[in-house]
């Protein structure tokens, strides 16, 4: 075993400087250089080659991403195509045909299409597969028409993955189909929603006779939920490993209290530390989970880090505003903004109390993950659901 | 700033099978009525402590192979205090191969740490068990008439054979051996909290000894309260763990309003929690081990923050437990209240929470005024 990681890592070292010698990251365009990344299998090491990988453990990617760190070369843009990268990669490749992964993948990686999500509604938050967009048949087409809400970054997607009701006749879970959307698409109606941090960080997207090739079709008609859950297990799993001691939230409020001693106080001393102490068993934590993931041992906890993360940044940036005293009623700015880009420790402490209040709502609620740890992990009994076997058009509503 | 790239969070083989030895041996002889009995009557617990000490090999964990010992480290002995935890055993391991064996062993004396490595004595360290590391713990002198003082609440002198005593003497501090029994020495057993984990009270007065270090007495008596420090959290891990498991087996058969009490959403949130807990508390004992183990620049911090998070998360552990469990666990026969006493015990031993903290908040240079 130990020789052979040794190997298999002296290969990739090998790969990362071969792909350094022929595309100069100084002067390669950043877009060509993600393109030869990917060519050369080291996008996504767990990836099949020729679809951005190698077929090796994921724990190897830590190594390539270091080197090319090492060497300046452009980064995946995770923060402008996190849920491209995150997401809709690994559902595609799950679920995809072979033309799709060959179509779909590649302009992941180079950036020419960043996704959003079209999961969420008005009317179906925590109960997804409640959704009520519908998915009509057309020819070689399907038309899509209805609502949806909490989609970050629609306003520069190029595409979507969406989940919609192609059979409101069958039971809800049963009636759903999954699509890649072209967000450029005629009917598709993209609206800021402001948010109470003032800013519109999200939107409500507005679908009217949306017409989707059925080859934009990403798994079976029907199969739609499986092809979803896909979708959020991986979401829920890119939460939290790597990250330096001081990383995070606690890194911004430790900066406050080394930089300002007029506002140290004995009482606030031991809160802080337990908040320090919080960070860093979440930091062990997630380390000792993809130390499990790299030797193929998944370790449950990976459901449960959100919920832990949640907790400790709303507990952080709260204390954060204690400990200003009166600084601690100033706001940075209400100007109304769409940001590119979500960053939760990027500006004042009192966007980034107000912002950490999603953290235990956006990507499945801290109640419903704990449902998830405790029937998935645990084997306690699944929650009663009276509309499991109901037709969806019939259920009360 | 960052996680040492060395640090292993996981176990290997030789771990996990001392880990089924030890585990194995506890289930044939420490099931939770054995434990219990030391409650209520005066210890029986020598043939278990040679069987793990001796038999297993297990006092010698940390004793390197050139004096006798298994020439293992600090996450081999993790291993082990988590498995004692679990079972709540009471075997004086942590007072003995831990505590006085380092202090021993970083002394410079050798043949009493030979003879502690084959399990053939057994030996205490006489501090108060609540002493944090840093602290030089002695109420004890040393001068011509022999040593004199009072040490209280004393863990593992039930069947040690040796004190390992703390002195302050005319040319400043020093470490003694007392060979027991001895004139001068009474040792006075106390009702403690947690009775797997036996407490005494020492009077010395004029006790004869022998002086083993060489000037280094308090780097000895420091190491040894820095290593336990580091191992204890594994051994909360191993409570914790234990209190989780039941509590789960318990809410899973358990049925009230025709359903198990287990399947209600209150009772699954608790469940879910308490497993992100238990989780959180394996992961930080685990680093403190490793970081001990390979004498890692972030060892004190890893032993700070592991005290700080996995003391208290025993006991809330154990709290739960007893709270899941309902009137069963209030009663005597019902194990969950050997280890609400563990975790609360454990909790205070070698200092609490806040004590670390303070020291943490030196160490990462997030001063208090």
């Amino acid at each position: 075993m130990a020789a052979t990681r040794q190997d298999t890592e002296r290969d990739l070292t090998d790969r990362v400087r071969d792909l350094l010698r022929r595309h100069d990251p100084g002067t390669t365009e950043p877009r060509d250089f993600r393109g030869a990344l990917f060519d050369s299998g080291l996008a996504r090491v767990n990836y099949p080659p020729g679809l951005g990988g190698l077929g090796l453990p994921q724990g190897f990617q830590e190594l390539v991403d270091t080197l090319l760190g090492a060497a300046g070369a452009p980064a995946l843009l995770k923060q402008h195509n996190g849920i491209g990268l995150g997401m809709a990669a690994p559902t595609i490749l799950a679920f995809g045909t072979e033309d799709q992964k060959r179509e779909l993948l590649r302009p992941i990686f180079t950036n020419d299409h960043v996704y959003c999500q079209l999961f969420s509604e008005p009317e179906a938050g925590s109960d997804l597969a409640s959704v009520a967009t519908r998915a009509q048949r057309d020819g070689n087409d399907w038309s899509i028409t209805g609502q949806k809400v909490w989609t970050s970054g629609a306003h520069h997607a190029d595409m979507a993955i969406l989940l919609a009701r192609s059979d409101p006749g069958l039971p809800k879970h049963a009636g759903l189909t999954y699509f890649l959307v072209d967000m450029r698409s005629a009917g598709v109606e993209v609206r800021p929603l402001r948010q109470l941090t003032g800013e519109a960080e999200f939107n409500e997207v507005f679908l009217t006779d949306v017409r989707v090739p059925d080859s934009h079709r990403l798994g079976e008609i029907g199969q739609g939920w499986k092809v979803a859950t896909t979708t959020l297990n991986n979401e829920r799993v890119a939460i939290g490993s790597g990250a330096p001691r001081e990383g995070g939230m606690i890194g911004k409020v430790a900066a406050t209290w080394r930089e300002n001693p007029q506002w140290r106080h004995p009482a606030m001393h031991d809160r802080l530390m337990r908040l320090w102490v919080d960070a860093e068993a979440i930091r062990i934590t997630g380390e000792r989970l993809r130390q499990q993931l790299e030797v193929g041992q998944p370790g449950p906890e990976g459901s449960g880090m959100k919920v832990l993360f949640a907790r400790a940044a709303q507990a952080i940036s709260g204390f954060d505003l204690e400990l200003r005293g009166a600084d601690g009623l100033r706001y940075d700015d209400w100007t109304m903004r769409r940001p590119d880009k979500v960053d939760y420790t990027g500006r004042g402490p009192g966007y980034r109390y107000l912002r950490a209040k999603g953290n235990s709502i956006e990507g499945g609620t801290s109640e419903i993950l704990r449902n998830v740890i405790a029937e998935r992990v645990l084997g306690l009994e699944a929650e009663r659901r009276v509309d499991k076997d109901t037709a969806w058009k019939d259920l009360p509503r | 700033m960052n996680l040492a790239p060395a640090a292993d969070l996981l176990y290997d083989e030789t771990e996990e099978e001392l880990r089924h030895s030890l585990r194995r041996l506890l289930a044939d002889r420490c099931p939770p009525d054995r434990v219990l009995s030391v409650y209520d009557s005066s210890p029986t617990v020598s043939a278990l402590w040679k069987a793990v000490a001796a038999d297993l090999g297990l006092a010698g964990i940390l004793v390197p192979e050139s004096l006798g010992g298994a020439g293992l480290g600090a996450r081999e002995a993790a291993v082990v205090m988590e498995e004692l935890g679990r079972a709540a055993a009471p075997v004086p391991y942590l007072s003995s191969a831990v505590l006085a064996t380092v202090a021993l062993l970083t002394a410079g004396e050798r043949d009493t740490v030979r003879r502690l490595a084959l399990g053939d004595v057994t030996a205490a360290l006489a501090v108060p068990l609540s002493t944090p590391p840093g602290e030089w713990p002695s109420t004890v002198t040393a001068d011509d008439s022999g040593l004199t003082g009072r040490v209280t609440t004393v863990a593992g002198t039930e069947l040690a054979s040796v004190l390992v005593v703390a002195a302050s003497g005319p040319d400043g501090q020093q470490l003694h051996t007392v060979n027991l029994p001895a004139d001068g020495v009474t040792i006075t057993p106390t009702p403690a909290l947690d009775m797997t984990r036996p407490l005494a009270d020492i009077t010395l007065s004029g006790a004869s000894s022998t002086r083993v270090d060489s000037g280094n007495a308090a780097e000895a008596v420091r190491r040894a309260l820095w290593c336990a420090a580091a191992l204890l959290p594994s051994e909360q891990y191993g409570v914790a763990s234990w209190c989780l498991e039941a509590t789960l087996s318990y809410v899973k058969e358990r049925r009230q309003f025709g359903r198990a009490v287990g399947s209600f959403q209150a009772v699954k949130h608790r469940m879910a929690d308490l497993w992100l807990e238990v989780g959180q508390t394996g992961a930080l004992a685990r680093y403190a081990a490793d970081c001990l183990a390979r004498d890692d620049a972030d060892a004190e911090i890893a032993a700070c923050v592991a005290q700080s998070f996995c003391g208290d998360a025993a006991v809330h552990a154990a709290e739960e437990c007893v709270q899941l469990h309902g009137g069963i666990a209030m009663t005597w026969e019902y194990p969950a209240h050997l280890y609400l006493k563990r975790a609360k015990s454990d909790q205070l031993a070698l200092g609490a929470g806040h004590q670390y903290r303070s020291r943490l908040s030196e160490l990462v240079d997030l001063p208090s005024c």
